[in-house]
């Protein structure tokens, strides 16, 4: 039976992308922000998404997480070739999406211990797998905690309640290393952080990097990527990627702004995918 | 008119019994006279109608309808799973059980209950202690803005839980006063409390309401509470009557000079339940704080009706109401605040929150204030909404499916309020009646932690 299927199934993993978004469209409130957007993500690949402001970076983000209110209307967007439109949020984060949000949100009367537990166990149950116990949870937290100087008390505290921006944004990170996702998308994790908080996240960021695991990072600017080097850099304009490079187009953006390729005819699709 | 007659003449013939039965006439004529006078203001007032302002929004019906006879004295025992229901008491501390009113010494424990506290019944106390209750018990409660059930429950309550507090007494341990339905359906209990807190001491009340699944009976209860100046008092009230039950409550409070008063209502059960709370300051530099919490699913209604009374300067009030509504739960909050005139620096503050987790749900919420003096601080609101969608895709996007991630939230309204009850047996119990209601959350609260 292994002789039979082996080969054929190693062939299939090896060329099936994590992620494919193929002509996404989608809106807001009636309002188009995705025009026509492709992009292909391979497992170990570290992908980042720059774009002036209103570009669409984080309506992507929200879309491919499933938030509620973005409406898809034209495209697929599929994770291990499966449909990840057709299935609800949670559904997509047991499969292993994960959205670092750009404003986490504070939850009040729950603490962060409590929703790391739940949220975690949940994903497993799904997926079919045992619950973490008690102590192998807080054996994983804590050292989770440690590496990003997160003081294991704070997470007694309700969910972000009274936490700084950098506090939010290690919070998030925090929760992505809790709950190892295979892709993660940051939505501009880099905003509101100081060097020193920005150092700490990136380098909770780096540790997560595998070859089973892709990222999304999302960003403005290019101060980010000088932390989290990239494999490729594709930049957003008007909902559809307009240019695709290595890290080093990065630094050309920062150099020369947005403003030259907005006005530049859309030169993508293959280009995504180098 | 002629159906209210017919009801009053039923509850005639029921204050008449007992003020001629062995227990009432052996009363001492200020608390015979007492009753007397309450239960005329009873017929003078009559049971509220649909008409009356203060129960505008709640469904009367069943409480003025049913022909409620004075449940027996020489009941059996609560069942099993009534007892079931209460948690679990601390061992230190005094233990007073009414059973349809009456003290049951076999389920009390009034002996080692420590030094500078004393819990008995009415009956021991009118002949151990009469000098410490005359000047309180029924005129706390007692004409004014009063309730009518309140003045029923002065007239026809035969015994009541007594807690006397003396000067200074510092207590580790909560008195806990438990008010049990027992017995057949379609009766009524009056069931009673009266706290006296001597001067400067510090102490904690626990009050448990529990009655059977599906026994249609009215518990009308009455606490009268008097902090001397300087007391401290923690008060929490556990509602947890069955769920055909109806519950209609009292609570009365004067506070001395710097006294504070701290209040938790927690209802969980009956069908209809009601709560008449009047809070007064008597002396300056007082202190209270009330917070409730109420959860109604099904068809049930939960009414509080607070009134808190600013007679002197330099006081401050807080009250923190919070209701949680599902299917086709009512719920009503109408809070009073005055402030007397003179009553300079008085800071009172009012919040009345409500989490509506079906379209069918609904609220009534009418905080008000009425001031009469001109150097005062006093704010109030009111909220009612939905759970955030927006927290609500937070925890989705964690993974926790809609019901849980729905349950977790509805969980974390509650919690405000809970981490604020000192009693943790009664916490644990809260939170185990919100576990069985709300998906997700096993596993959390005391027995998580």
């Amino acid at each position: 039976m292994a002789l039979a299927l082996g080969p054929y199934k190693f062939k299939e993993c090896k060329l099936m992308p994590l992620l494919e978004i193929k002509n996404l469209y989608a809106e807001v409130d009636g309002k188009k922000i995705l025009n026509g957007l492709d992009l292909t993500v391979d497992k170990g690949r570290v992908h980042a998404i720059m774009g002036p402001n209103g570009s669409g970076k984080s309506t992507l983000a929200y879309v491919l997480a499933g938030k509620p209110g973005y409406t898809v209307t034209q495209g697929q967007v599929l994770l291990d070739g499966q449909d990840l439109l057709a299935m609800e949020p949670d559904e997509r984060a047991a499969k292993g999406v994960f959205l670092a949000f750009q404003y986490p949100m504070e939850i009040p009367g729950v603490a962060s211990m409590t929703f790391l537990r739940t949220a975690l166990n949940a994903q497993r149950r799904r997926r079919g797998e045992p619950e973490l116990s008690t102590p192998e949870f807080m054996k994983k937290v804590r050292e989770t905690a440690g590496k990003l100087s997160i003081d294991p008390e704070m997470l007694r505290r309700a969910v972000n309640v009274g936490f700084s921006g950098g506090e939010k944004k290690r919070n998030e990170i925090l929760q992505m290393s809790m709950l190892e996702p295979r892709l993660a998308v940051l939505d501009e994790t880099d905003s509101g952080l100081d060097i020193d908080a920005l150092r700490i996240v990136s380098q909770g960021v780096n540790r997560l990097r595998s070859p089973e695991r892709a990222m999304l990072v999302v960003t403005h600017y290019q101060r980010l990527l000088d932390h989290i080097v990239p494999d490729f850099v594709h930049v957003l304009v008007d909902g559809r990627i307009v240019r695709s490079g290595g890290k080093e187009m990065a630094l050309e953006l920062e150099e020369k702004g947005y403003s030259w390729l907005e006005k530049e005819p859309a030169e993508v699709g293959e280009k995504s995918r180098p | 008119m002629s159906v209210v007659s017919a009801e009053q003449d039923a509850y005639r013939a029921g204050f008449e019994r007992f003020a001629q039965s062995q227990a009432g006439a052996s009363e001492p004529a200020w608390l015979r006279e007492r009753r007397s006078a309450a239960f005329a203001r009873f017929v003078e007032t009559g049971l509220p109608t649909p008409r009356d302002e203060a129960w505008r929004h709640t469904p009367l019906a069943p409480l003025t309808r049913g022909r409620f006879e004075p449940a027996d004295p020489a009941t059996p025992p609560p069942a099993p799973e009534v007892l079931a229901l209460l948690p679990e008491t601390d061992p230190r501390g005094p233990r007073l059980v009414l059973v349809n009113g009456r003290l049951s010494p076999e389920l009390s424990r009034t002996g080692a209950a420590g030094p500078g506290v004393s819990a008995m019944s009415l009956k021991h106390a009118l002949a151990s202690r009469p000098a410490s209750l005359e000047p309180w018990l029924a005129r706390v409660a007692a004409g004014g803005a009063t309730p009518v059930f309140a003045e029923l429950n002065t007239a026809l309550a035969g015994d009541a839980a007594v807690v006397l507090i003396e000067p200074g007494a510092l207590l580790d341990a909560p008195v806990r006063i438990e008010h049990l339905g027992a017995g057949p359906s379609g009766r009524a209990a009056y069931s009673r409390t009266i706290v006296v807190a001597g001067r400067g001491s510090e102490s904690r009340i626990v009050e448990v309401f529990a009655s059977g699944a599906a026994s249609a009976r009215l518990t009308n209860a009455v606490s009268e509470i008097v902090l001397d100046d300087g007391a401290q008092l923690d008060r929490c009230k556990l509602q947890l009557e069955g769920n055909e039950a109806l519950h209609v409550a009292t609570l009365a409070v004067r506070l001395g000079r710097d006294a504070r008063f701290f209040d938790h209502s927690l209802v969980l059960g009956a069908a209809l339940s009601r709560d008449d709370i009047d809070v007064r300051f008597e002396g300056e530099g007082g202190e209270c704080a009330l917070d409730g919490l109420f959860v109604v699913d099904g068809r049930r209604v939960a009414d509080t009706h607070s009134r808190i009374d600013h007679a002197r300067p330099h006081c401050s009030s807080r009250e923190l109401y919070k209701g949680i509504l599902d299917e086709q739960g009512r719920g009503v909050f109408n809070g009073l605040v005055i402030v007397r005139p003179g009553a300079q620096k008085t800071d009172a503050w009012q919040m009345n929150r409500n989490l509506l987790l079906s379209p069918e749900a609904l609220v009534h919420s009418t905080p008000q204030l009425e001031i009469l003096a001109d150097d005062v601080k006093c704010r109030h609101g009111s909220t009612t909404g939905q759970l955030d969608p927006a927290a609500l895709f937070y925890l989705r996007s964690r993974g926790i499916g809609e019901a849980a991630a729905r349950g977790l939230l509805t969980w974390a309204f509650a919690s405000e309020l809970l981490q604020k009850v000192k009693d943790r047996a009664v916490r644990a119990a809260v939170e185990r009646q919100l576990q069985e209601r709300l998906p997700g959350v096993a596993g959390l609260g005391e027995a998580a932690s």
